[in-house]
């Protein structure tokens, strides 16, 4: 098991909870699907190898042994024809969540995804729901290279009927999970293997995140840093960073991306008058690029404010551990961007590395 | 029994000629892929189910949809872009539902419901329901990633489902040997240890038979059954019109076919005064169904908006 977190800025207070418990990513997740499968009979969990003795990180750990192999099942290698029987599971009353180990292999599911789970109830007229969970994880870092490491939760909020969410605290995913268990619609519930070695505050007792809700995770007054999926650390990171030069960020986590709280963001920039979008994916067509334009479409002719989009170099990610470094943003680069937004010039500066910042290192074998 | 097939044949045969007969109005909102010459495929099938059995189709379902039930009122609606349709005019003709029928949808990707239905039949049985799920689907359905994995989950999981291949020769405008290296589809599904059979000739009353002793096999516990149906579609790909002007196929060549017509085939077999009563009861509730559709009020414009989620 690799080394726990470097730092205690992960460690932030969450709301709602009764009691000081800290959990990991890993553990949050299991204890949601746990609950659930105990709550609601039809809950089902399925996909390559959430039964074999590593189970998906832990995240389906003894749940073969509590709920039997009609519940929790590996599957074929079969994304296409298993996200469709996921569909035909959820049309016949069932609640599925269909486990994908890597986020880049929903591409052999975006039929099924696009197609049916995210049409089947408007196009039949409200007469079907389709209450489906489809968990993935983004990989990072040690040559996961060019297909082990995409965050493509763009494609799926362009689509109508579909719901995208990534929450980023142990706190969240479960509170996540289980409104996606719950929710009557299709949820691509999306992981990254950074943010599972994370511990923190998790209520022991079962409670939802409700979608269309941004979290607010530090305040500040000078520029406002949305950051995605695991960017969310990075710019909690680069948040201390700008302090050093009497920088005040406010830093949002997003948490549900479609529905996407818009509220939250604009109001922030409309104090800030400065957002920096940081994404866990590419820029262009990103997420990044969502969030901004309805900032904009709601702030614009009333209050003037800069923009600035970070995400993934626009390129295939490479394994070279030094062209990965340049490949993502980092805490550093967040704060280097940032000042340059508050200042309004290209200031040059760029912190010094301070080694309690460091992100997470992943290190394999697997 | 020759009676209640006949009419399934006669309603189904009669309601799309009526479609393509209005079809030049415009009143019909929505791409039509008619079944006419495939009835038998639907009927023979459906009359050895259940009522609480559940199929799954492709965008030609017309067929399916009323010979598992489906209302025609509702089904002609939709067709019409009608608040009033089966699928409150968000649907048309490709995506036909009928849950209270057992229909649960059809998709205008090809092969894409076999795995729906897959799923379904584990559902069923995950619920202790002894219904059987019928995923019906093209030849070139077959040619599709999701038709092998289908087929392989169902044979391990042993799953209540009866496949069935309605194979009519062509994918829009391609024959199947130019399209499939060896165009024995059964032997694919044998291949997964699924017992196949292939029913020559569109033949309604030994498939009848066939879909019968199959689905009591599922239910019995047996697994998955497969049967692939020759058959051939007289119309166009889409649309209303005959075809043969395209030169990819020849009149001579649906000749033999229109020849074994299933529809004259049990009419001739049934009592004359028998056969004129069941044929002015459906050309009673084809022409109540056109109405139905034609006096329906549009979807309100809030519509748009609802059911996406």
């Amino acid at each position: 098991m690799p080394q726990s977190v470097s730092t205690a800025v992960l460690q932030r207070p969450s709301r709602g909870t009764n009691g000081e418990r800290s959990l990991s990513y890993v553990d949050a997740v299991r204890e949601a699907t746990d609950q659930e499968m105990t709550r609601d009979p039809s809950v089902l969990v399925f996909g390559l190898d959430v039964d074999d003795p590593k189970a998906i990180q832990g995240t389906t750990r003894r749940l073969l042994e509590k709920y039997g192999p009609r519940r929790v099942f590996g599957t074929p290698l079969s994304e296409d024809a298993m996200t469709g029987a996921a569909i035909g599971m959820a049309l016949a009353g069932l609640r599925p969540i269909h486990v994908h180990i890597r986020m880049d292999f929903l591409m052999l599911a975006m039929n099924q995804l696009v197609n049916v789970a995210a049409k089947s109830r408007y196009m039949y007229g409200g007469k079907v729901s389709l209450p489906l969970v489809v968990r993935s994880m983004i990989g990072k870092s040690w040559g996961q290279g060019a297909q082990h490491s995409q965050g493509l939760y763009s494609f799926f909020m362009h689509v109508p009927g579909l719901k995208v969410v990534a929450p980023t605290t142990p706190y969240d995913a479960k509170g996540c999970l289980i409104a996606a268990i719950r929710d009557d619609n299709p949820v691509l519930y999306v992981e990254h293997r950074i943010l599972h070695f994370q511990n923190g505050p998790v209520p022991a007792s079962a409670y939802t995140v409700e979608p269309g809700r941004a979290r607010i995770t530090a305040e500040g007054q000078d520029v406002t840093l949305v950051g995605i999926s695991q960017m969310q650390s990075d710019c909690l990171r680069a948040r201390l960073y700008l302090e050093e030069v009497g920088i005040q960020a406010e830093v949002i986590d997003p948490i549900w991306l479609s529905p996407l709280d818009i509220d939250t963001i604009s109001q922030s920039v409309e104090k800030t008058g400065r957002l920096l979008v940081v994404d866990n994916g590419w820029v262009c067509c990103g997420a990044a690029a969502e969030i901004a334009t309805q900032v904009m479409e709601r702030l614009q002719g009333h209050r003037p404010f800069r923009m600035r989009r970070m995400g993934f170099a626009p390129v295939t990610c490479p394994t070279a551990p030094n062209l990965e470094k340049l490949y993502y943003p980092d805490s550093r680069t967040i704060a280097a961007a940032a000042r340059d937004l508050v200042e309004e010039t290209k200031t040059g500066w760029m912190p010094c590395e301070r080694p309690e910042l460091q992100s997470f290192i992943f290190k394999g074998p697997f | 029994m020759f009676e209640r097939l006949y009419k399934a044949l006669y309603r189904i045969r009669l309601l799309e000629e009526e479609l393509a007969r209005v079809y030049p109005t415009d009143k019909i909102k929505s791409p039509i892929h008619l079944s006419i010459g495939q009835e038998a495929v639907s009927v023979g099938v459906c009359e050895a189910l259940r009522p609480d059995d559940v199929v799954f189709g492709t965008y030609r379902g017309h067929a399916l949809y009323l010979a598992k039930g489906g209302d025609m009122k509702a089904m002609v609606a939709e067709l019409f872009g009608k608040a009033t349709g089966c699928a409150r005019g968000k649907g048309g003709s490709m995506h036909l539902i009928s849950t209270e029928a057992g229909m649960m949808g059809a998709s205008a990707v090809v092969g894409t419901t076999i795995a729906n239905a897959v799923g379904y039949a584990y559902a069923l049985r995950h619920q202790e329901k002894d219904s059987l799920v019928v995923a019906f689907f093209g030849d070139g359905a077959s040619e599709e990633g999701v038709f092998a994995e289908s087929l392989n989950f169902a044979a391990l999981k042993q799953l209540p489902m009866l496949f069935v291949c309605e194979n009519n020769g062509y994918a829009i405008h391609t024959p199947q040997e130019r399209r499939q290296g060896r165009p024995d589809i059964c032997a694919r599904a044998r291949a997964y240890g699924i017992p196949a059979e292939r029913i020559e000739h569109n033949d309604v009353l030994y498939l009848f038979e066939r879909a019968r002793t199959m689905s009591a096999e599922i239910r019995a516990g047996g697994g998955p059954r497969f049967l692939e149906v020759m058959t051939y579609r007289w119309r166009e790909h889409v649309g209303p019109n005959n075809d043969f002007r395209l030169g990819y196929r020849s009149e001579d060549e649906a000749a033999p076919w229109i020849d074994i017509d299933q529809v004259t085939r049990l009419e001739s077999i049934l009592a004359p005064e028998r056969r004129e009563q069941i044929q002015e009861e459906v050309e009673a509730e084809v022409e109540a169904a056109l109405a139905f559709a034609e006096e329906s009020p549009e979807p309100e414009p809030a519509e748009l908006y609802t059911d996406v989620y």
